[in-house]
């Protein structure tokens, strides 16, 4: 008996829902008016700051002609303009800074911000990774707990963070000091260990949810085959998470490039980042050479997102 | 027997290797650092801006001083401006970009994500180019001779809120859109059938099945926006303080730790409210 082959309609959902008359038609042009004011909103001032930075002129209001001469002035050295290079002691206040101006110039600003950026992808991608592997696998006691501590640095406002990571380093020192004789300062060590404290999280949450997906049959083949953890690790798990790795550590990288808080807390003498610089810049001077700093990092931010979409398009 | 005892003696080892460094570094690095403020928020400023280890309350009752308490006031008012006007910008683009055609959508939706990859001091000097006394707002509107003297924008409530929004709206905006791309539009359909009418039919059944997006949305954009530092630093002045520009001040100016940290825990309790709600009631699969 053959039965009757009707084409089952797909629900509508995936069309417009039908006009209804003229409203439907109005409520539909404010939804486009609405998208277009929220885009011009999000876009226009990053796009002004682009043109401002070719304006040959200081002043915004006036269009002197194309210049490159602000990004000139950049690798000139920056220092030349009155910039803030080195962050002061533990107990530094916006006007210490101002006062704090040295030579330093936008090179060794991304420099630093290099070093840190690296250095702390680099441990909280181990360290990230290793946390989303035992949740994954093992159950454990106080389980839920250690999940909600995971999720904290994520949620937390950074200027607390900054400031607890400021309080814990001083009174480490003071400590180290008294105990041991050593003397310690503030600087690359204590950026990057803060760093690594709120991108751990980020890392571990990226993978994990890459882990949840993941087919342990794989694994147990793997392992039924003759290989070892390590062998299975390296050669079936690592491969599978990898998309899940390395958007974690995009975001990372991305997180501790862009820092500017908690970086401000715990930096030191001569370890001053690109934000920093910049924070510095727009506090202390009204150069277009800001404009120029900016421009280049938003087309760096550009080549990120690339970067993370075609990750993205990979897993 | 043994084999097994043995394995699992393996496994053990494997977990404490996986979990100890990270765990460590959080513990070491976050946790304690936290507790140490926690601590040193009861404890007394000494007249020398040292900390005295003597036990006492009156850091936190100290909040209740208008000063403080009305910089609490405001920032609350603020972040909850900041709130409300996100999602009633941003519910319908959500609404606008799910109902879009491929490629066109995931096009849309990239816009509104790319300002996440950028840096946010470079996106606040972005609006504080618009409002500064010869900043491009006040040189448009001098030039078409709307106004003759600079209007004062920066360093108002009114450029903070502008600036928390524009540096949040995109918090807002993705939840809602993972929201509302779920929800079945047959629905709406089907109450329209019913006979509810357009507006109706949004308020009883698109609202109700679309509210675990809501939810997260406000709290990603409240979150943020009641701990903000950069935003009042650079867009506000003395006059419209946040929590973290006080918690900053107290640390790095007026040297009084213990109440800095009274300040910072407060900030934190908001924030752990807020946070609840949202994995009470959010939107589950988005952190």
């Amino acid at each position: 008996m053959a039965l009757e082959a009707t084409t089952v309609e797909r629900p509508l959902a995936t069309q417009p829902p039908p006009a209804a008359g003229t409203r439907g038609a109005a409520a539909r042009w404010l939804l486009g008016l609405n998208a277009l004011l929220v885009y011009t909103f999000l876009y226009a001032p990053i796009l002004i700051l682009v043109i401002l930075s070719f304006n040959a002129s200081r002043n915004v209001s006036v269009w002197r002609g194309f210049t490159l001469d602000w990004y000139r002035s950049l690798l000139a050295g920056a220092g030349t303009l009155g910039l803030y290079g080195d962050t002061g002691t533990v107990a530094q206040d916006t006007a210490e800074l101002a006062r704090n101006f040295q030579a330093s110039g936008i090179v060794l600003a991304l420099r630093n911000s290099l070093i840190v950026s690296f250095s702390a992808t680099a441990i909280s991608t181990v360290f990230g990774t290793m946390i989303a592997l035992a949740l994954h696998r093992y159950r454990f006691r106080f389980k839920g707990t250690f999940q909600t501590l995971l999720a904290l640095p994520v949620v937390i406002p950074d200027i607390t963070m900054g400031i607890s990571l400021l309080v814990f380093f001083s009174l480490l020192f003071r400590l180290l000091e008294n105990l041991l004789g050593l003397r310690m300062a503030l600087g690359f060590a204590t950026i990057i260990i803060g760093h690594v404290a709120f991108n751990v999280s980020y890392v571990a949450i990226v993978v994990r949810a890459r882990l949840a997906g993941m087919d342990r049959t794989l694994e147990e083949a793997a392992q039924d085959l003759g290989a070892n953890e390590w062998q299975t690790f390296r050669r079936v798990t690592l491969p599978l998470i990898m998309p899940g790795v390395l958007g974690g550590a995009l975001l990372a990288f991305t997180l501790s490039l862009d820092d500017f808080v908690i970086t401000f807390f715990t930096a030191g003498v001569g370890s001053s980042t690109l934000p920093l610089f910049v924070y510095g810049m727009i506090r202390f001077t009204v150069t277009p050479a800001i404009n120029a700093v900016s421009t280049l990092m938003l087309l760096a931010s550009m080549v990120l997102v690339l970067l993370s979409l075609a990750i993205q398009r990979r897993g | 027997m043994h084999e097994s005892l043995s394995r699992r003696r393996g496994h053990r080892a494997q977990f404490w290797f996986l979990f100890t460094p990270g765990a460590f570094w959080l513990g070491f690095f976050f946790l304690l650092p936290l507790l140490i403020v926690l601590v040193y928020s009861f404890f007394t400023r000494g007249p020398y801006g040292n900390v005295i280890y003597r036990w006492t309350a009156d850091n936190y009752a100290r909040l209740l001083n208008p000063i403080y308490f009305q910089i609490f006031w405001q920032s609350l008012w603020m972040a909850v401006t900041t709130t409300v006007i996100s999602l009633l910008v941003g519910y319908p683009l959500a609404y606008y970009i799910a109902r879009q055609r491929q490629p066109w959508r995931n096009v849309l939706l990239l816009l509104v994500i790319i300002p996440f990859w950028t840096n946010f001091l470079v996106r606040t000097y972005a609006i504080m180019v618009l409002f500064r006394t010869e900043g491009v707002v006040n040189a448009v509107l001098q030039g078409l001779g709307v106004i003759q003297e600079p209007l004062q924008i920066m360093y108002t409530p009114f450029a903070v809120t502008f600036g928390l929004v524009y540096g949040y709206l995109p918090f807002m905006v993705l939840p809602l859109y993972a929201s509302i791309e779920k929800f079945d539009f047959s629905l709406i359909e089907a109450a329209q059938d019913l006979g509810a009418n357009g507006w109706r039919s949004f308020l009883r059944v698109m609202l109700p099945l679309t509210l675990p997006g809501i939810v997260a949305g406000c709290i990603l954009v409240f979150i943020p926006a009641i701990g903000a530092f950069v935003t009042p630093d650079l867009l506000g002045g003395a006059k419209t303080m946040m929590i973290g520009n006080l918690t900053q001040q107290q640390f790095l100016k007026a040297r009084n730790w213990p109440f800095g940290s009274a300040v910072s825990i407060s900030l934190m309790v908001i924030v752990s409210i807020a946070a609840w709600i949202y994995f009470r009631y959010g939107e589950e699969e988005m952190l």
